[in-house]
């Protein structure tokens, strides 16, 4: 994910929009957002895995919303005004982020970004790249390209 | 230059499309038994003037073997030669290959490997019926005409013009000679130009053109000057007025201008004046230059002359002289040639409208207005337009499946050699317009269905005459429109479906339970599973088991159904069904457990409430309805998407009745109907695979997204080999 840093920015520091998910912190690169948005109701897909929330309408096109709360293996977010979606692309792949509410935009030197320990019991794991500690918190850097649905894997 | 170089090229490549359409065109009517000349005629043209085409372009390759193939068709024309079946099917592979040959050009691929052996059975079946097949080659190498060209050099004095016997001598006579160099083509001067104005000098002049340097010409360098002038000027002109008229192209061309003696009399000019054919008025030099034959030099010197082509349309002369006509193309109607992205993105923008208009009425609606007050009249007449522009929009994306058929040709022909049968391809409806995106992506599917007609659904040529048909099988491929959608079908008259087999083999796969009794429908459909092959032995053609499921899913991904019929001894159809076009599609909006769904208005044959009789249970888990004398299955679409369980009673509730295309009904139940309407197809993104019953997406008037249902595939996919399971889920 790092790697998708503009060459323009500095390289020592990466700037990562942080967001609450059930009283947790974590945060997404920030070049990988497109837009943030407020909560609307997703149209539901029949047979989706159930973080899959549904899908949204994008000035046009159909975007899929991730309950990223389900996905991390916690209980869904509640879907309400206070709720919002952060829209992220990963090459050619757009996708909504249910999240809780977004908190800040952290600038961090690259070098306080650490590698997570090896747990694999928990299932939220993998997802994580980095972990960083600001102000005492500790902050997950998610890892876009697990958390979004494969796109190569299935080509029906 | 390299840029317009490559446009020619590109328009070039263009036309050798349409030229090898006509070439096929020609030859399958050369099939049908049509023997008359002009037929002959049509392949002959069209295979002439793609050579014409490559030789200008120096596609050496392409011109010999165009050539060849050329000498061959022209023996057949001046009678020389029997058109017998093998001829016909020899003509084809080397149309076949001439193809190949364009597209490596165009694609600079190598070149195909076996043409030279076709070019030899061409050859060799040609010295059978004529002996002097070599020397013809030897021969015929000097009669590669380029294409001759109208001549509308202006050179001659109209009848006003003719000077009278009775003028008065003049006073010098000036000799102009005059060589352009090929500067002076490549900076754009025109030497007609020059020879005008100075003709407009005198009132007398004499133009002789001089050909001597014009090489042969495989020798011929296009960008050369190769012709030379020169003018005698008689009377009252100043050398300096001569130098004037070349002032500008002094540098690029040698002049020379002498004076002589008034050595002939204005007579002797006046009857050379009249004897030079070239020096007659511009209409009768067309008129006569037209049948050129193939020593007039005037038709060959043009190209090289004319920096900016003349506006006559290229002719096409013969080697051997006659047969002249206009191209092909040119009967065609007025066509524009339009970029692909300007008119998607026409498409996308009407898109947009529909959806906006949408929107804008669903607001008037809201904003409670009376139903015939002005807004909503308005709005009526802006909906109608919309629909107008849509269907319009749609049609120019439309084309006729004619290429695609064309290349079915090849496949049948290449396939049927391959397995040593016999085949002929019958193809109807080819004028059949579908959306231009659909043709693409149905060249595959279509591909592997020919192959398989022809490996595994007809017969070899033995058992065939054992069962009393002939030895040529025939498959018939068939494009129509019906009912809102386009269906294409691929018919042989061959064995039809070996369903003891079929069932054998797919017990063995374990793709069935051996004890499995299936309806010969459901047989026919496991042809359609992944892996399944029946063919015995693998050929180099098919029968390596990914096959059916493969064409199945991507006809589905176009919307599309395939469904199969088959009569022992008779035969077999595939019928493929596809929408007419993957944008728009006529709804009808419902309401299922809350949520806004669409499903295709061309599957749905009524809509009915449900009351208690109607309903029967027949298992425990699964209801019929009788509609019309029919048993109909009952389907909850709440439940069959896992919106919400099951109801309890269905009394009341609203049912779809929806026919797919093989004639299966089925009723889905829905909460409500809200409206009938056009939407515009949103795909779904990929990530999620495949989802059952849904076909896409569609953005409504307020903004929300609402599934596309597929009413055939929710159903198959309710009724799979799982049916106890899924129907406890529906029931």
């Amino acid at each position: 994910m790092t790697d998708d840093i503009a060459p323009t920015q500095n390289s020592s520091e990466i700037e990562l929009l942080s967001f609450r998910l059930a009283e947790e912190e974590y945060s997404v690169d920030i070049m990988s957002v497109r837009e943030i948005r407020g909560w609307t109701r997703a149209t539901p897909l029949p047979h989706a895995p159930p973080h899959v929330r549904g899908v949204i309408n994008l000035r046009g096109t159909v975007l899929p919303v991730v309950d990223l709360s389900v996905r991390l293996g916690m209980s869904p977010v509640e879907g309400d005004a206070r709720n919002v979606i952060i829209v992220v692309q990963l090459g050619r792949q757009t996708a909504g982020l249910l999240v809780d509410a977004v908190s800040d935009i952290l600038s961090i030197p690259r070098e306080e970004l650490q590698a997570p320990p090896d747990l694999a019991a928990d299932s939220a794991h993998g997802f994580i790249s980095a972990l960083t500690i600001v102000d005492g918190r500790m902050i997950r850097v998610l890892d876009l390209a697990s958390v979004l649905p494969d796109d190569s894997a299935e080509a029906a | 230059m390299s840029d317009p170089m490559a446009e020619i090229r590109a328009s070039f490549f263009i036309e050798c499309e349409e030229l090898l359409e006509s070439l096929q065109d020609a030859l399958n009517d050369m099939d049908d038994g049509a023997s008359d000349s002009e037929t002959i005629n049509v392949v002959f043209r069209a295979v002439h003037s793609i050579k014409g085409g490559a030789g200008a372009f120096g596609l050496d390759a392409l011109v010999a073997f165009a050539h060849r193939y050329e000498t061959v068709m022209d023996e057949v024309r001046s009678g020389k030669m029997a058109v017998s079946p093998e001829a016909i099917k020899l003509f084809f592979h080397a149309a076949d290959l001439l193809s190949d040959h364009v597209r490596s050009a165009r694609d600079q691929t190598p070149v195909p490997a076996d043409s030279e052996s076709c070019l030899q059975e061409l050859e060799a079946l040609m010295g059978i019926d004529h002996s002097a097949a070599a020397a013809e080659e030897e021969v015929s190498s000097d009669d590669f005409q380029p294409m001759g060209l109208a001549l509308d050099l202006d050179f001659g004095d109209d009848d006003g013009g003719l000077p009278s016997l009775d003028d008065t001598i003049q006073d010098s006579v000036l000799v102009v000679s005059f060589t352009p160099k090929p500067e002076l083509y490549a900076s754009g001067n025109e030497p007609l130009h020059l020879i005008r104005a100075l003709r407009a000098l005198t009132e007398e002049s004499k133009i002789e053109t001089h050909f001597n340097a014009l090489p042969p010409l495989e020798q011929l360098d296009p960008e050369a000057s190769y012709i030379t002038w020169s003018i005698t000027l008689r009377g009252d002109v100043d050398e300096s007025d001569i130098r004037e008229v070349f002032d500008f192209v002094e540098d690029v061309c040698e002049l020379e201008i002498t004076s002589t003696e008034d050595d002939s009399g204005p007579f002797e000019v006046l009857a050379e004046l009249i004897s030079e054919p070239t020096l007659s008025d511009e209409a009768e030099v067309t008129a006569a230059i037209e049948p050129v034959s193939v020593n007039e030099p005037a038709a060959r010197d043009e190209p090289v002359a004319a920096p900016t082509p003349p506006p006559s349309p290229p002719v096409a002369p013969s080697a051997s002289g006659g047969g002249r006509q206009s191209s092909p193309s040119a009967e065609a109607g007025a066509t524009v040639r339009v970029d692909l992205e300007r008119i998607d993105r026409l498409v996308n923008l009407v898109g947009e409208l529909v959806i906006n208009q949408a929107m804008l009425a669903q607001s008037v609606s809201e904003a409670g207005l009376p139903p015939n007050s002005a807004v909503m009249t308005g709005l009526e007449a802006f909906m109608m337009l919309t629909r107008d522009i849509q269907d319009s929009v749609m049609m120019i994306r439309a084309q006729p499946v004619k290429p695609l058929f064309q290349r079915m040709g090849r496949i049948v022909r290449e396939a049927s050699a391959a397995v040593g049968k016999e085949v002929k391809l019958k193809v109807e409806g080819e004028t059949t317009e579908v959306d231009k995106t659909v043709i693409e992506r149905l060249a595959d599917p279509l591909t592997h269905m020919i192959r398989n007609s022809v490996d595994h659904g007809l017969e070899t040529p033995d058992k065939r005459l054992a069962a009393g048909k002939p030895e040529e099988g025939v498959i018939t491929l068939s494009a129509q429109h019906r009912s809102g959608r386009v269906v294409i079908e691929i018919e042989d008259d061959g064995a039809g479906i070996n369903r003891p087999k079929v069932l054998q083999k797919a017990i063995e796969k374990g793709l069935v339970p051996a004890d499995a009794s299936l309806s010969d429908g459901e047989i026919d459909n496991l042809l359609f599973l992944p892996g399944f092959s029946t063919a015995d032995q693998v050929s180099a053609l098919s029968g390596r088991g990914v096959g059916m499921d493969v064409v199945r899913s991507s006809i589905q991904s176009l919307g599309g159904r395939i469904t199969i019929q088959s009569e022992p001894g008779k035969g077999t159809i595939f019928s493929i069904s596809l929408p007419l076009t993957l944008a728009v599609l006529d709804g009808m909006v419902v309401n299922v457990a809350g949520e806004t769904m669409v499903v295709p208005l061309s599957s749905i044959l009524e809509t009915t409430t449900l009351t208690q009789g109607d309903i029967r249970a027949l298992g425990p888990n699964t209801n019929v309805i009788h509609v019309r004398g029919e048993f109909v299955p009952l389907y909850d679409l709440g439940a069959e998407l896992g919106y919400r369980g099951t109801k309890s009673d269905y009394e009341g509730c609203i049912a779809l009745l929806t026919a797919q295309e093989n004639g299966t009904r089925s009723a889905l139940i829905v909460d409500a109907i809200m409206e009938q309407r056009q939407v515009v197809i949103k795909g779904l993104q990929r990530s999620y695979g495949h989802i059952p019953g849904v076909a896409a997406a569609t953005i409504l008037g307020d903004g929300q997204i609402a599934l596309i249902l597929d009413p055939a595939d929710l159903v198959q996919n309710a009724t799979g080999h799982t049916r106890t399971a899924d129907f406890a889920l529906a029931g």
